[in-house]
């Protein structure tokens, strides 16, 4: 069985994360990392692989983006997945999510894959989009945001909790699957596996590689365009009362009673 | 003028609120038409009217139903291809966005999710997003194909206003290849007499700080009227179900108030709640981060500061 999971490089959520001058996200000089959701993708995949009878299953990582973004495949390389895939091009820069899905699956299609693993969002754009637009494209089912998943055979359960309801979705693979932070625990590389991923395949790919015309990727080709941005100006600084002898509870209904909110 | 297709989000034929908002979006855009999937229009018609539907598109089919999301994909793509709409309005639910992202594929139209507001734009729609964590606004219109706007909850005030609600049976073929993820088993979510997380006026929300005791957290929130979330921390901890956390991983709520008690106010935590008009604090750390964000603080243990609140804002009531 192959596993394909689909990783992001994203800057850091922690750091100032900040626009280029043609509105595409900073990815380059700010600190990046792997999204952090897109590790419990990963420790799902290995969950799976490592459950796998025939001892045959393989969990390649795949990423586009830029240089850096070989990060993101490095890291998922030092928790135990076995190769990476890179796709690097000038012409994708600026990419939105229909280009970025239109590149994953054709390289998911070069590689093959039975499982193709997803987070549930990437930490910088958080639209949740990629793996249901990627199972649009390959033709295959999806089962999207599990926060449990079972394999048997060729059938796979997840447990998605819903808006209104929780769900038991049932399919069979090829297909598509996200899951949720609840999903599981990502683990920690250990020191062995650090030394290990150096030794590790690592694909590099182009869009000539993959069969896709430079057209149909980057900014130009986006069917949206970002006509402005502002930053958020700085919350006013509010009021703040320290609790002594129980005043603090009156002072918050005085506040609310003001603002109409009692 | 052209319709604007809104897809119905409800329970059980229940209309949620943000339907009634999108309804209210449509008629700035075109003319409200909207597309109802299940077999309980008898119960959403009313609320489709009140809020301006002029037209209801219902397909009632199993197969819409028991799969996950790519026959509503499939039925709504053959509507866009058949009426010709301005733009189509969804929900941004992890449901919505996910019927968004393949109607944007086999329609080839330009997708934005998750927009705050949207206005008639010159050559369509114009979109405004709130990103990194409230940091940014954006403002972006679509290029290609028929606009495809998920929008968040409380983008606007509902509207009533009576719309003439022609109902239209529309039949869709399904493909065997859209039936393939099936729902073996739902199980609804019990009520809790609480408004919904994402639509309530007021959210209090508990963290770590609470200790696992949710009770001042509760009697405060019904005092008020308001919806009850958590942090991750305190989900985590087992303390409340993960239906009602906020941020990154949880829900995104966007309330005219909402109070946080004993939350650091982590930036992924910030992500679901930045947004929100008017927000408070109990925490007993004067440092904490979240006092950066607040309109109001008090430093100080939210137990006792919450239960003397809820005495004093229900005395005021009465
Ligand atoms: C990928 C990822 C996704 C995440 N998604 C989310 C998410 O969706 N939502 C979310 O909330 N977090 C999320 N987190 C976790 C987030 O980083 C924080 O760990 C979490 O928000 C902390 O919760 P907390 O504020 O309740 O706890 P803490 O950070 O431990 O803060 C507890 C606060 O309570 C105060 N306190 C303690 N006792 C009292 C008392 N008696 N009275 C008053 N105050 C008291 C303390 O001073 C402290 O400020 C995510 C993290 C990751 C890595
Ligand atoms: N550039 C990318 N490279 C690889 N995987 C990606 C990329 N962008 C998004 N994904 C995958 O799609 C998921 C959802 O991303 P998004 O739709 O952007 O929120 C992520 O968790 C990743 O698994």
């Amino acid at each position: 069985m192959k596993i394909v999971v689909c990783v992001k490089y994203v800057p850091d959520a922690a750091a100032h994360r900040k626009f280029n001058a043609d509105y595409t996200v900073d990815r380059v000089g700010v600190d990046g990392m792997l999204s952090e959701l897109d590790e419990y993708a990963v420790e799902e995949a290995l969950k799976i692989r490592d459950a796998d009878e025939s001892g045959e299953a393989q969990v390649a990582v795949l990423t586009m983006g830029p240089d850096i973004a070989r990060a993101a495949i490095l890291k998922s390389l030092q928790m135990g997945a076995d190769s990476g895939v890179h796709i690097i091009d000038e012409a994708i820069h600026g990419s939105d999510s229909v280009a970025t899905s239109l590149v994953l699956a054709e390289a998911v299609k070069r590689q093959g894959a039975e499982i193709v693993l997803c987070g549930m969002a990437s930490t910088d754009g958080s639209m949740s989009v990629i793996p249901a637009m990627l199972a649009e494209r390959l033709g295959m089912p999806q089962v999207t945001f599990a926060s449990e998943v079972t394999v048997e055979g060729d059938t796979v359960r997840v447990r998605r909790d819903g808006d209104a309801a929780t769900e038991i979705i049932e399919a069979t693979t090829p297909l598509v699957l996200s899951v949720t932070d609840q999903a599981n625990e990502p683990r920690y590389p250990s020191f062995k596996g650090i030394m290990a991923a150096k030794k590790k395949p690592v694909e590099e790919l182009t869009l000539a590689d993959l069969g896709i015309a430079e057209g149909d990727v980057g900014l130009e080709a986006s069917w949206t365009r970002v006509e402005a941005y502002a930053e958020r100006p700085p919350r006013s600084a509010g009021t703040i009362v320290t609790d002594e002898d129980g005043a603090g509870a009156d002072q918050l209904v005085e506040f609310l009673a003001a603002q109409k909110f009692i | 003028m052209s319709e604007i297709l809104v897809l119905v989000d409800h329970v059980e034929g229940a209309v949620r609120k943000t339907t009634a908002e999108l309804l209210t979006i449509a008629r700035r855009l075109g003319e409200p038409a909207a597309v109802f999937f299940g077999s309980e229009i008898d119960t959403a018609r009313e609320a489709l009217k009140h809020y301006g539907a002029e037209r209801i598109y219902v397909l009632d089919s199993a197969d819409l139903t028991d799969h996950l999301v790519a026959p509503k994909a499939e039925a709504l793509a053959q509507l866009v291809e058949t009426q010709q709409p301005a733009a189509v309005l969804i929900s941004s639910n992890a449901e919505g966005k996910e019927i968004a992202g393949r109607l944007s594929i086999k329609t080839s139209s330009g997708l934005i999710t998750d927009a705050v507001d949207v206005q008639a734009g010159d050559g369509g729609v114009t979109t405004t997003q709130s990103v990194f964590a409230g940091g940014y606004t954006v403002t972006s219109t679509v290029t290609k194909g028929t606009p495809i706007v998920t929008v968040k909850p409380n983008a606007v005030t509902p509207q009533p206003t009576e719309g003439a609600a022609a109902e239209e049976a529309v039949d869709v073929e399904i493909s065997a290849a859209a039936k393939t993820a099936r729902i073996v088993e739902r199980r609804q979510r019990a009520a809790t007499g609480r408004p919904e997380l994402n639509e309530a006026a007021i959210v209090v929300s508990g963290g770590r700080g609470t200790g696992g005791d949710f009770d001042a957290v509760e009697a405060f929130a019904d005092a008020l009227g308001a919806a009850v979330g958590a942090s991750r921390a305190a989900v985590d901890a087992g303390w409340y179900p993960h239906a009602y956390q906020v941020g990154q991983t949880g829900k995104t709520v966007s309330p005219q108030l909402y109070v946080a008690a004993g939350i650091s106010g982590a930036i992924q935590h910030r992500a679901g709640m930045q947004t929100s008009k008017t927000i408070v604090a109990i925490n007993k750390d004067a440092e904490s981060p979240i006092f950066e964000l607040v309109d109001f603080g008090v430093v100080g243990d939210l137990h006792r500061v919450l239960k003397s609140a809820t005495e004093k804002a229900l005395a005021r009531r009465s």
